[in-house]
């Protein structure tokens, strides 16, 4: 009886600590080692793995891609979605429907959005070339360009997750006590002021949220680039590595070039880094949100 | 006023559509072409050729097995463990609790190496349950059905049942189930979405012959010449049971973002 609410967690704990965390503190472990594909007596070799990783070119190009990739989405992301929420939440008529409509992108695979944004963004048919030609512009390719290639993948990123987390903050703004609003109209606050300093401090907790979960999301983003590869079903990651993420990278040493130990250092330096920018994500968003108002 | 809202809520409408459209759009051409906005009246060919190209059947069904325990296994255990944590009091409550929101966030994809490893030797690796098995639970599940019935189910009336001699089970069954309904299905929406649309384990460590619908896609992309039409009739066969199920729960979905 006393041991009842135990059984109740435990198939989670069970389940959570074997399959996911594990693994995780496992792959600390084989970046200590040479480790083949298939190999049955994997050698150990230290630090070497991390000290081969701090002189890679290939991973520093990844690295910064990233970063890129991650800047474009998370700020645009965020702005957008604050706005989209203010829209939906002035528009009552046809609230569902609303819904459904903005969140709807959230429903189609990274897989299919890779394919569908690639047409899109194809350097020879793309409309999005065609519509550049048709308002007098240069065609831009969309893959060999470094930043152009960024700007694809992170539109196909924003475009299937600014509506899921335009409703969490609509969540967060419907939640706010309208008295707070009315004491601000009294003072004589107008819209956009009570907009600014009303609603936007209300959502702090909220915003922190969307910016850390984006964070994470951007940090590891793969099938995009995978996708957008025009030598497709690689995972170069375009023909210099232009577009290569570090996760990407992570793949394509693990289970191309067959070094899992290798890799496994990749992804424990990218697991310190997601914790890390998480952490000063979490900071600066409290300190704007604190001193904002 | 209203007018400009109502204009810029049609325009991000428009643009959240209309990659949908164009997918179904290209799927349903001969070739690929100039800009047009009608749809041609190759769709069903071109649905045909993707059947023809890789087995689309197969991976149809490997997803349904796949999407479909992992969905009913992670609404289960996560219900189990979100009741337990809401409305039982028992000792480290609270710290295992904090263990469930701290490790919500871990990005444990970045552990595929090892799970690759465990697939292999015991010999599952490339077939489903090699995807099914790593994915049984989720944090995030359990932290959004606590939240869900600590909201749904009063504490008072735990009480009162466990008062009367309810046992926990008996507790859960009929005072917590029936209420927690709604949070379940958009959990299990959210689930089988997340689940169906998985990318980089299936393709890791599934074999050629068990294809999820996801790497089936993939598979038609492949080639020095990627042929268009025949890959965006793909893309729009592997979402329209997403969006199925989407539309169905349609209410419960957009409801179900503001618990997560």
């Amino acid at each position: 009886m006393r041991f009842t609410p135990y059984l109740f967690i435990a198939p989670f704990f069970l389940l959570f600590v074997i399959t996911g965390l594990f693994p995780l503190l496992y792959t600390g472990y084989v970046s200590l080692f040479s480790w083949g594909l298939v190999d049955d007596a994997p050698s150990f070799v230290g630090l070497a793995n991390y000290a081969e990783l701090l002189g890679d070119e290939r991973l520093g190009t990844a690295a910064v891609n990233t970063l890129s990739i991650f800047l474009l989405t998370t700020g645009p992301q965020l702005v957008v979605a604050v706005v989209l929420a203010a829209l939906l939440d002035a528009a009552p008529r046809g609230a569902t429907g609303w819904r459904v409509a903005v969140l709807a992108p959230t429903a189609m695979s990274a897989v299919a959005v890779g394919v569908v944004f690639a047409n899109l963004f194809g350097p020879r048919y793309g409309l999005v070339n065609e519509l550049l030609v048709a308002l007098g512009l240069d065609t831009v390719d969309w893959q060999a360009n470094r930043l152009a290639s960024h700007v694809a993948i992170a539109v196909m990123v924003n475009w299937r997750w600014t509506g899921y987390n335009a409703l969490v903050v609509l969540a967060a703004m419907r939640a706010i006590p309208p008295s707070l609003h009315e004491a601000a109209t009294v003072d004589g606050a107008g819209r956009l002021r009570r907009f600014w300093h009303v609603t936007l401090p209300m959502l702090r907790p909220t915003l922190l949220f969307v910016v850390v979960t984006s964070t994470i999301g951007g940090l590891q983003v793969f099938t995009e680039p995978k996708l957008l590869d025009a030598q497709t079903g690689s995972a170069n990651g375009g023909a210099s590595g232009q577009f290569q993420t570090v996760t990407l990278y992570l793949y394509q040493s693990a289970f191309e070039t067959q070094r899992l130990g290798y890799a496994s250092a990749v992804a424990w330096v990218l697991l310190v880094a997601v914790g890390c920018l998480a952490w000063v994500n979490y900071r600066l968003t409290r300190r704007m949100a604190g001193t904002g108002r | 006023m209203r007018a400009w809202v109502y204009g810029l809520l049609v325009a991000f409408v428009a643009g959240s559509l209309f990659p949908f459209y164009w997918g179904f759009l290209i799927g349903s051409r001969a070739e690929v072409s100039a800009a047009a906005f009608t749809p041609g009246g190759h769709f069903l060919d071109n649905v045909r050729r993707v059947f023809d190209t890789v087995p689309f059947w197969r991976a149809l069904g490997n997803s349904v097995v796949v999407a479909g325990t992992v969905t009913v296994s992670t609404v289960v255990f996560a219900s189990l463990a979100g009741f337990a944590f809401a409305r039982v009091r028992f000792p480290g409550r609270d710290w295992l609790f904090t263990f469930v929101v701290a490790t919500m966030a871990v990005p444990t994809q970045l552990g595929v190496i090892p799970l690759y490893l465990a697939m292999a030797e015991l010999g599952w690796a490339g077939g489903p349950q090699a995807v099914i098995v790593p994915n049984l639970v989720t944090a995030l599940g359990v932290f959004w059905m606590r939240q869900y019935t600590v909201s749904a189910v009063p504490a008072e009336l735990v009480d009162a049942a466990r008062v009367d001699g309810c046992s926990l089970p008996r507790v859960y069954w009929h005072v917590c189930l029936p209420a927690v309904r709604p949070a379940l299905a958009s959990l299990g929406m959210f689930t089988f979405m997340a689940s169906w649309n998985d990318f980089l384990w299936p393709l890791v460590v599934l074999d050629a012959d068990h294809p999820t619908v996801q790497l089936a896609l993939e598979r038609l992309q492949s080639g020095h010449y990627v042929d268009y039409p025949l890959v965006l009739a793909g893309a729009t066969l592997a979402t329209v049971p997403v969006l199925v199920v989407f539309a169905v729960l349609g209410r419960r979905s957009v409801d179900g973002v503001a618990l997560g």
